[in-house]
């Protein structure tokens, strides 16, 4: 027998074994879909280009029925103001629902903080939404299964089978959840599903007039944020708790978590 | 219209005060029914193993107590899955946790531990009074002037004696043994049940506080030293409630009395039996409450020493947000000044009594501490949440997460063990041992 021909024989014995092993496994198409992954979304923040003007979270609110005037959200805009001595001012007033209309920084019952422009060595904004991770807590701790993960990637709630525990909200190390006032279950960002399935574009990267915003596939060589994530310098939030998240931050700094 | 003028108040916005950088959806979510959750739990597993210590051990001395123990823990029960339901936002949907039990979250798989194990009380009551039930039934069966409680109480009876009506030496004997094997196996079960209560916590990544794998090790001690501590308080004010009743001839005070077919109980025996249990159970608190206090500062020292980046939030919570809390109503009132008390010699029931309600309040204190404690800081490590329990409800939402509801989940155990007092007299003693 020739060196190639062994080769082939084993080939053909190998991957016949494969196909008649498999054969006795259930495929389940969700399964096949994320084992031959060409659809997994991501999304990509430019800190650099964000102004805090907030279009994306009034955006966000108004397409996905999240009431204007109650204090959740699913994605919300961050201000980092920081001095010369190295404190670190953040803020967040209503999620930047409103942008950030005032130099004075929100420090809830703290009352509002005043900060003389000669004392600032820099200032930026992050906006801020669920990650859709990888390895979500969420998913993990929901013990009815009321939170799954798509074939796609991201984590969505199954509004008629949440048991309201709040588990998930607990879970999650990035804070993105709350309970729907209206609903009463547990909510959170969905890149908006119901629309990128259909073609769309979720409806803060839509809003933002700045770009700040993308969505894409990070299977597609040829997709923008995924191309942004292989090329640039790109971080991800809070690493170290595992979840491996997929929104990816240009311009990261050290102070944001 | 008027719903819309009003804010739109989302869950935990009534309670919860921010202060500093907190994230727009951060609130103490989980509030007073999860600090009662573990708390109710631990009393049910904590009561159930002070029984258990008679059965499995033979702790001769803990006879009485451990009777009691038993049907007071079977009273805690059905109380203890209370504050998880108070506190869903679906409760209607509270079953789907057994429908569909997604079996990597800590909580799907509480129902079936718990269930489990209230089948092991349960089946372990039935042994333990199985002779009683027999005699009762014979005993009301032969009398002819039943009175209408008499009357129902035989058709109970009748019901849960399941048929069994032998009771033959052998088929004591035979109880007996399955008494042993069941408390025996309901000591892990009872440990595993709160273990997992501490899991639950101790498994959260996302909270510094919570994170410690010693999480479920410490619940499991001050679990049974609450336990013990609630059937020394119980013990202790049921036995007075019952001497005072004995000598002024309250029989609805005794309601086991109707079943034990007569009212007689008699107060001195009352008095010396009371005495020698309390005494003795103070002894096993006291060696639960080493354990549970050295493993509680084990894991505040390990924080402190390795000092990862939580522990800058952590210490400003611990020895500034909620120093009161922890150090002075836990640790001294609730830990040291009970510890103390009981450690003097020459214990009195009154004294271990005293100290036993600061070691419930103390136990309570730590699982605040713990549940509040941990959503008292924000997830930037830059803020913090102040918790206020609604004390005056205004809707269902303020009154299961309030203090009514709080009220609710405590009262709720001595009621139903009233009623299953009449059934299971918790204070029955053996005829040969009354005569002594
Ligand atoms: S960011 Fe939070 S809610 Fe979103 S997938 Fe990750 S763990 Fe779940
Ligand atoms: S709140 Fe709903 S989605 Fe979240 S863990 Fe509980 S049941 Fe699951």
């Amino acid at each position: 027998m020739k060196r190639r021909d062994f080769l082939k024989s084993t080939a053909v014995f190998v991957s016949g074994a494969v196909v008649s092993m498999s054969a006795l496994e259930l495929l389940d198409p969700g399964e096949v879909l994320a084992q031959n992954p060409e659809l997994r979304w991501g999304f990509l923040v430019d800190t650099l280009k964000c102004v805090g003007c907030g279009m994306c979270v009034k955006a966000c609110k108004i397409e996905n029925d999240i009431p204007l005037d109650a204090n959740v959200t699913r994605t919300w805009v961050e201000r980092y103001v920081i001095t010369k001595d190295g404190k670190v001012n953040a803020d967040t007033p209503k999620g930047a629902l409103n942008g950030f209309t005032s130099k004075l920084i929100d420090q809830n019952a703290s009352g509002m903080k005043k900060i003389p422009d000669e004392d600032i060595t820099q200032a930026f904004f992050v906006p801020k939404l669920c990650n859709q991770c990888s390895t979500p807590a969420c998913v993990q701790v929901c013990p009815v299964g009321a939170t799954y993960q798509t074939a796609d990637g991201v984590v969505l709630v199954d509004r008629t089978w949440c048991i309201g525990c709040g588990y998930c909200i607990m879970g999650c190390p990035y804070g993105v959840r709350f309970f729907h006032p209206v609903a009463k279950v547990a909510d959170k960002c969905t890149f908006c599903y119901h629309r990128i399935s259909n073609g769309g574009n979720s409806a803060c990267a839509q809003a933002c007039p700045f770009g700040a915003r993308q969505i894409g596939n990070l299977r597609d060589p040829n997709d923008p944020v995924a191309k942004a994530v292989l090329n640039q310098r790109v971080g991800v939030l809070r690493a170290e708790y595992g979840t491996k998240p997929n929104v990816y931050y240009i311009g990261l700094s050290k102070e944001v978590h | 219209m008027v719903e819309q003028l009003a804010p739109m108040l989302v869950h935990g916005e009534i309670w919860t005060v921010k202060d500093l950088f907190v994230l727009p959806n951060e609130y103490v979510y989980w509030a007073i029914q999860i600090v009662l959750y573990p708390y109710m739990t631990g009393l049910v597993a904590g009561a159930f193993v002070l029984s258990s210590l008679y059965h499995v051990f033979g702790v001769e001395k803990l006879k009485e107590i451990a009777r009691f123990a038993l049907v007071f823990s079977f009273a805690l029960l059905p109380v203890a899955m209370l504050p998880l339901l108070l506190h869903l936002m679906q409760p209607l949907r509270g079953i789907n946790v057994l429908m569909t039990p997604h079996f990597t979250s800590a909580i799907s798989a509480f129902g079936i531990v718990f269930m489990a194990y209230a089948c092991i009380v349960a089946a372990e009551i039935w042994f333990v009074y199985r002779e009683f039930i027999v005699s009762s039934i014979h005993r009301l069966s032969a009398k002819t002037d039943r009175s209408a409680y008499e009357g129902i109480l035989l058709r109970i009876y009748k019901l849960i004696s399941l048929g069994a009506m032998d009771t033959s030496k052998k088929a004591l004997g035979a109880d007996h043994k399955a008494v042993k094997f069941l408390a025996g196996l309901g000591i892990p079960v009872a440990c595993f049940l709160h273990g997992y209560a501490g899991f639950i916590f101790g498994s959260v990544k996302a909270n510094a506080l919570w994170m410690t794998p010693l999480m479920p090790v410490i619940f499991i001690c001050s679990a049974v030293v609450s336990g013990i501590a609630l059937c020394i308080v119980c013990y202790y004010l049921f036995m007075g409630l019952r001497k005072w009743a004995a000598r002024r001839g309250k029989n609805y005070f005794l309601p086991d009395g109707i079943a034990h077919g007569s009212s007689v109980v008699d107060y001195d025996h009352l008095r010396s039996v009371q005495e020698h249990e309390v005494k003795m159970t103070s002894k096993y608190l006291l060696i639960f409450m080493t354990l549970a206090l050295t493993l509680e500062a084990l894991d505040m020292i390990f924080r402190g020493y390795t000092a990862v980046k939580s522990w800058d939030i952590l210490r400003n919570v611990l020895f500034e947000h909620d120093y009161v809390n922890i150090f002075i109503l836990q640790y001294g009132i609730g830990n040291i000044l009970p510890f103390i008390m009981l450690l003097i010699p020459g214990v009195t029931v009154r004294r271990a009594a005293l100290a036993s309600i600061l070691v419930l309040f103390g136990v309570f204190m730590m699982r605040w501490n713990v549940v509040i404690g941990g959503q008292a800081f924000s997830l930037t490590f830059n803020g913090f949440m102040h918790y206020h329990m609604p004390i005056i409800p205004h809707d269902i939402e303020t009154f299961k997460e309030g203090l009514g509801g709080a009220l609710l989940v405590a009262v709720s155990p001595f009621v139903i063990f009233y009623f299953l007092n009449m059934i299971f007299p918790a204070f029955l003693v053996d005829k040969e041992e009354a005569h002594h």
